[in-house]
C-alpha cells in the first residue's frame, strides 16, 4: 500500500510506504521512499525488495539522532520503524522485557515503572528515542557507572539482514551463552549492519531511594573526588561533572540508590564537601546539551585531568562521567568547519596522550576526522562485507566509511 | 604434520613443543572428560608473538588450532585435535600491570581467575567473576567461554568485567579490541566465542571494590517447592542479592558424604542467599529476607568469613561430591526463565522417575540456571544411554521454556548438536557470517558451537554431498 503517490507502488508489496519529502532528507540525502514496517515480516520484506533493486536503507526510530554520523553515500529508503511499537512481553518476575524496536524509551519505562522496574540505561530524547535507535546509536547515560551500557543490560536480539534474513541471538534469560553474540554487534552498529527488530533487556528493580550529592567544586579537585567516590563504599550508581562555560565553574552531582539512601549520601558529602543531598537531580542530570556539534572523550579514570583541562583548552563545554571514564564536549560558539577540525585534532592529541579516545559523534561537516585511529578496523570492514556485501545499509556512515 | 612439527621448533623455544605421546596424552581432553582426542602437537608460547607465529603457521599450512587455559572447561571447548596444534596458555601467567586509580589489571591468559582477586584484595578490590573452578581456571578461558560464577546474578559475567583483549585473529594478526575504541563492539562478540574467532593473549579486567558488608544467609526448607516460592518472593521483593544458590535433597545428600558440610538435617531444600553491599542496605535487605524466609524451618546466619567459607563449602563441592553417591553423572547447564523453575524442577522429577535415573539438583536459582547432575552407573548396561536421554530432555524442556542450553559452561563439542533445536537455520548461518569474517579459513577450534558450519562463501540452502569440512576431516557431521 502506497500513500501520497504511486512511484513506488508494488515495490514493497503491503507494507505502508509514502514518498519522502525534504523533512525526510537523513544529513541533507533525501531518501525517494519511506517505509512503515509493522512487522518483523514486513521489514524482511522491504529488505528483500531493496536487494532485489540494489536499494540504499537507512533505518530510523524515533529520528532524535539520525543527524548524527556523516550522511549516507546513498538513501532510496528510510526504513521508518514507528510502528513497532508494542512492548510484547514483560516478565516481571524474571526481570526481562521484550519490545519492538520502535517502541519509545517513554512508553517502554512506563509500562514497567507499572511494576516498579526500569531498564536501568539514562536514555537522553526518552520521549521520541526508540529502543531500536538507543542500540544502534547508544550514549552511555550516568549509571552506565553502576550497571553498564545498552550492551551489558541486552539480551537478545532479532535483526534482519540486508537480504531480508531474519536472525535471532541470546533470548529472554540473563545467563546465557549459547552461540555468538549478535547483540553486542548490533549495538553500536549505526544501522550498518541491518536492521533491529526486536529486543529483550535485562530489568532492574526500580530502587526505593534516590539522593543527590550536588556540589561546586574547582576543576582541580574533581581527580581526587572522583577517585574516592569511586572507591566508596556506599557505592553511589553515578558520579557526573557539568561544566557549561569551559572556564566557569564546575558542577559534580554523586546519586546514590536503593534502601538507606540518605545516609548514604551523607557518607559521600563527607568526601566532596560542603554539598547539598537533595530528592531532585540538578536540571542537567543525564541530558544531552546541544548536538549539533557533538563530540564523545572516553578515557580511563587516570585521565580526568587531563581530559578536563584539554577540553577547557579547546574552548568545550563539558557534561559527563568522571568515574566511568566518559563526557561530552560541546563547542560554546558555532565553529566553522576548519575551526571545528582543528579544535578536535587539537583535542584528540592531548586525549589520547592520556589514554583517552576522541569521536564526534555529531557534527554538520564533513572535513573532520569523527574517530581518529580505529585498531580493529581491518576486521569491522570483514564484518561489514560479511553482513553487507552490496554496501545498502546506512552506507558510508560509520568508522572508516563503513 | 611433522613437516609443521619441523617448523614449530623452528619458531619456538626447544621445551615449547611436544611431542612425546604419553605427555599428548595429557591433553587429550578438558573437564569434559568423555570427549577425548590426541593433539597432534602441543605448543606452550611464552608470548603474544610466539602465538601469532604459531597461528600464522597453523595457516600455511591449512591445519586447523585448538587453544587451552587450564583446562578445566566443562562443554569440551578445548577438546584438541588429532591433525592439529593445541596452544596452551599456561606459560603466559604474569599479571602485567595493578592499577587501583583506573581499577583494572592486565594480565596474560594463563593467569588463574582466583589470582586476580589475590592480588589487589588486601586492596580492598576485587575480580567479580568467580567459576567455581576460578582457583585453577584461566583468564583466557574465561574470556573464550564467557564465564560466569554464583555472583553473576548481581555483577554480570566475564563480557561485563573486561575492558580490553589483544588478541590473535585466525590469520595470525594481533589485534587490540578495546571498549574505549570506536566502531563494532568486536571485544563483545569475541567474548564467549569459545576460541572460534582467535586466541585472546591479554586481557584489561576492570577491579570491583570490595562490598563494605557481606551477609550470608543458609536457609533450609522442607521442600523444593517452598525454596523457590522464597526465591521468587525475593525477586518479587525488589532485591538482588549477590547470589541466590538452590539445591535439593539428593545434592544435600552427596555434599554430606564428601565434605561433611553439616547443612541442616531433614533439609528438602538448602538456599543460600549472600547480600552485599553498604552495611545499611545490606541490613535492611536482611531483614526482609528474614520475613520471606518464615517458611524456613532453619536460618543460620555466617557472622565472619569462617562461617561463610562453611556455608558456602557444601554448594561448591557439589559436582565432585555426587562421585559419592554415584559411579558416574553428567552435569547439565540449562538455563530457564525463573518463574518457570518450579515446572520444570518438576518435570525433571518426572523424567527421572520414568527413566528409573536420578538427577540431583543444583543450581543458580536466581537466575535460572541449572545445573542437574545426572547420575547413573557406568558398569549398569544401558545406564548411560538412559543418562543421556534424561539429560537431552531437561535440554529440550529448557528451550521449551523460552530458556537456553548453557548458562555458563559454553556450547563447545558437547551441546552443538542442541544448537538447531535453540536456533533457526538461519540464526546459524547469521552467527557463521561472523566467523567467516574473522576465521574465512575455519580452522580457529573447528567443530565447536556449530553443528556441522557452512564453509565461508558457500550459499545457504544448495549445500550437495559430503559436506568439505567433514571429507577434510575438519569437522564431524553431528
Amino acid at each position: 500500500m502506497v500513500t501520497g503517490g504511486l512511484e513506488g507502488a508494488g515495490v514493497f508489496g503491503e507494507v505502508t510506504t509514502r514518498q519522502a519529502g525534504d523533512d525526510d532528507a537523513v544529513c541533507g540525502v533525501r531518501p525517494r521512499w519511506v517505509a512503515l514496517p509493522e512487522t518483523v515480516e514486513e521489514i524482511a520484506a522491504v529488505l528483500r525488495a531493496c536487494a532485489e533493486r540494489d536499494l540504499a536503507v537507512v533505518p530510523a526510530g524515533g529520528g532524535t539522532k539520525l543527524h548524527w554520523a556523516p550522511p549516507p553515500e546513498r538513501c532510496d529508503v528510510l526504513l521508518d520503524l514507528c510502528c513497532m511499537n508494542e512492548v510484547l512481553e514483560h516478565a516481571a518476575g524474571d526481570l526481562v522485557v521484550r519490545a519492538q524496536a520502535g517502541v519509545t524509551i517513554a512508553a517502554l519505562s512506563a509500562a514497567l515503572a507499572g511494576e516498579g522496574q526500569e531498564l536501568a540505561l539514562d536514555v537522553p530524547f526518552g520521549e521520541d528515542a526508540t529502543v531500536g535507535g538507543t542500540l544502534a546509536a547508544p550514549l552511555p547515560g550516568p549509571r552506565a557507572f553502576r550497571y553498564g551500557t545498552a550492551r551489558d543490560l541486552l539480551i537478545g536480539i532479532t535483526v534482519v539482514l540486508p537480504d531480508g534474513t531474519v536472525a535471532r541471538s541470546g533470548g529472554k534469560v540473563v545467563k546465557n551463552v549459547a552461540g555468538y553474540d549478535l547483540g553486542k554487534l548490533f549495538t553500536g552498529s549505526y544501522g550498518t549492519l541491518g536492521v533491529i527488530a526486536e529486543a529483550t533487556f535485562r530489568l532492574h528493580p526500580m530502587p526505593p531511594e534516590r539522593r543527590w550529592v550536588v556540589a561546586e567544586l574547582g576543576g582541580a579537585r574533581v581527580p581526587a573526588v572522583a577517585a574516592a567516590l569511586a572507591a566508596s563504599q556506599a557505592e553511589p550508581s553515578a558520579v557526573e561533572v557539568d561544566r557549561p562555560d569551559p572556564a566557569g565553574p564546575l558542577t559534580l552531582a554523586a546519586l546514590v540508590e536503593g534502601t538507606a539512601a540518605q545516609t548514604r549520601g551523607e557518607t559521600l558529602r563527607e568526601l566532596i564537601g560542603p554539598a547539598e543531598v537533595s530528592g531532585e537531580p540538578p536540571s542537567w542530570w543525564g541530558q544531552v546539551f546541544g548536538d549539533d556539534v557533538l563530540v564523545e572523550v572516553r578515557f580511563p579514570a587516570s585521565g580526568t585531568a587531563a581530559v578536563l583541562d584539554a577540553a577547557a583548552g579547546c574552548g568545550l563545554s563539558l557534561r559527563g562521567s568522571p568515574v566511568a571514564g566518559r563526557v561530552l564536549l560541546e563547542p560554546g560558539r558555532e565553529l566553522d568547519e576548519d575551526e571545528l577540525a582543528a579544535t578536535v585534532s587539537g583535542l584528540r592529541e592531548k586525549v589520547e596522550a592520556a589514554g583517552g579516545r576522541v569521536s564526534v559523534l555529531a557534527a554538520p561537516c564533513q572535513g573532520v576526522d569523527r574517530w581518529g585511529h580505529v585498531s580493529g578496523l581491518p576486521l569491522m570492514r570483514r564484518v561489514k562485507e560479511r553482513f553487507d556485501p552490496g554496501r545498502r545499509m546506512s552506507p558510508g556512515r560509520f568508522v572508516g566509511g563503513i | 604434520m611433522d613437516t609443521l612439527i619441523a617448523a614449530l621448533r623452528s619458531l619456538l623455544p626447544h621445551d615449547s613443543v611436544i611431542t612425546d605421546p604419553v605427555r599428548l596424552r595429557t591433553y587429550e581432553c578438558d573437564g569434559l572428560t568423555y570427549h577425548r582426542a590426541t593433539p597432534g602437537v602441543v605448543v606452550l608460547p611464552g608470548t603474544a608473538e610466539q602465538v601469532a607465529r604459531v597461528v600464522r603457521l597453523c595457516n600455511d599450512f591449512g591445519v586447523p588450532f585448538v587453544a587451552r587455559g587450564s583446562g578445566t572447561g566443562l562443554s569440551g571447548g578445548a577438546l584438541p585435535r588429532e591433525d592439529g596444534v593445541l596452544i596452551v596458555t599456561s606459560r603466559m601467567r604474569a599479571i602485567l600491570e595493578v592499577d587501583l586509580a583506573d581499577r583494572r589489571a592486565v594480565v596474560e591468559p594463563g593467569v588463574t581467575n582466583l589470582a586476580i582477586t589475590e592480588a589487589v584484595r588486601d586492596r580492598g578490590y576485587y575480580y567479580a567473576p568467580d567459576p567455581s573452578s576460578q582457583q585453577i581456571c584461566s583468564i583466557g578461558g574465561n574470556v573464550a567461554e564467557n564465564s560466569g560464577g554464583a555472583h553473576c546474578l548481581k555483577y554480570g559475567f566475564t563480557v561485563n568485567h573486561v575492558e580490553a583483549c589483544e588478541i590473535v585473529t585466525p590469520d595470525g594478526d594481533l589485534v587490540t579490541l578495546d571498549r574505549m575504541d570506536p566502531g563494532y563492539d568486536l571485544l563483545g562478540a569475541f567474548i564467549g566465542s569459545e576460541g572460534t574467532l582467535g586466541i585472546a593473549t591479554k586481557i584489561t579486567v576492570r577491579l570491583c571494590r570490595a562490598p563494605e558488608a557481606v551477609t550470608t544467609v543458609l536457609a533450609a526448607f522442607e521442600s523444593i517447592e517452598q525454596g523457590g516460592q522464597a526465591v521468587s518472593a525475593i525477586i518479587g521483593a525488589g532485591i538482588v542479592p549477590a547470589a541466590i544458590e538452590m539445591m535439593d535433597a539428593l545434592a544435600i545428600e552427596a555434599a554430606e558424604a564428601a565434605v561433611a558440610c553439616s547443612y541442616p538435617e531433614g533439609a528438602g531444600a538448602v538456599l543460600i542467599v549472600e547480600l552485599d553491599g553498604p552495611a545499611a542496605e545490606v541490613e535492611r535487605q536482611f531483614a526482609q529476607l528474614e520475613e520471606i524466609c518464615s517458611a524456613a524451618f532453619e536460618l543460620r546466619v555466617a557472622a565472619d568469613p569462617a562461617e561463610r567459607a562453611a556455608i558456602w563449602k557444601g554448594r561448591k563441592s557439589a559436582f565432585a561430591a555426587v562421585g559419592r553417591i554415584s559411579p558416574a553423572y553428567i552435569v547439565q547447564d540449562g538455563v530457564v526463565p525463573r518463574t518457570s523453575l518450579p515446572a520444570v524442577l518438576a518435570a525433571i522429577d518426572r523424567l527421572s522417575a520414568e527413566h528409573d535415573i536420578k538427577v540431583a539438583n543444583v543450581f543458580h536459582a536466581g537466575d535460572g540456571n541449572l545445573h542437574p547432575l545426572v547420575l547413573f552407573d557406568d558398569g549398569d548396561p544401558g545406564a548411560g544411554e538412559r543418562a543421556e536421554v534424561v539429560s537431552g530432555a531437561i535440554l529440550d524442556l529448557c528451550i521449551e521454556h523460552g530458556g537456553s542450553i548453557t548458562g555458563e559452561h559454553g556450547v563447545g563439542v558437547d551441546k552443538s548438536r542442541y544448537m538447531p533445536k535453540m536456533f533457526s537455520a538461519d540464526d546459524l548461518d547469521t552467527m557463521q557470517l561472523v566467523r567467516c569474517a574473522f576465521d574465512p579459513q575455519g580452522l580457529a577450534n573447528p567443530g565447536k558451537v556449530f553443528p556441522t558450519p557452512r564453509l565461508c562463501g558457500e550459499v545457504p540452502g544448495v549445500r550437495k554431498g559430503v559436506h568439505p569440512l567433514v571429507e577434510s576431516g575438519k569437522a564431524d557431521q553431528l
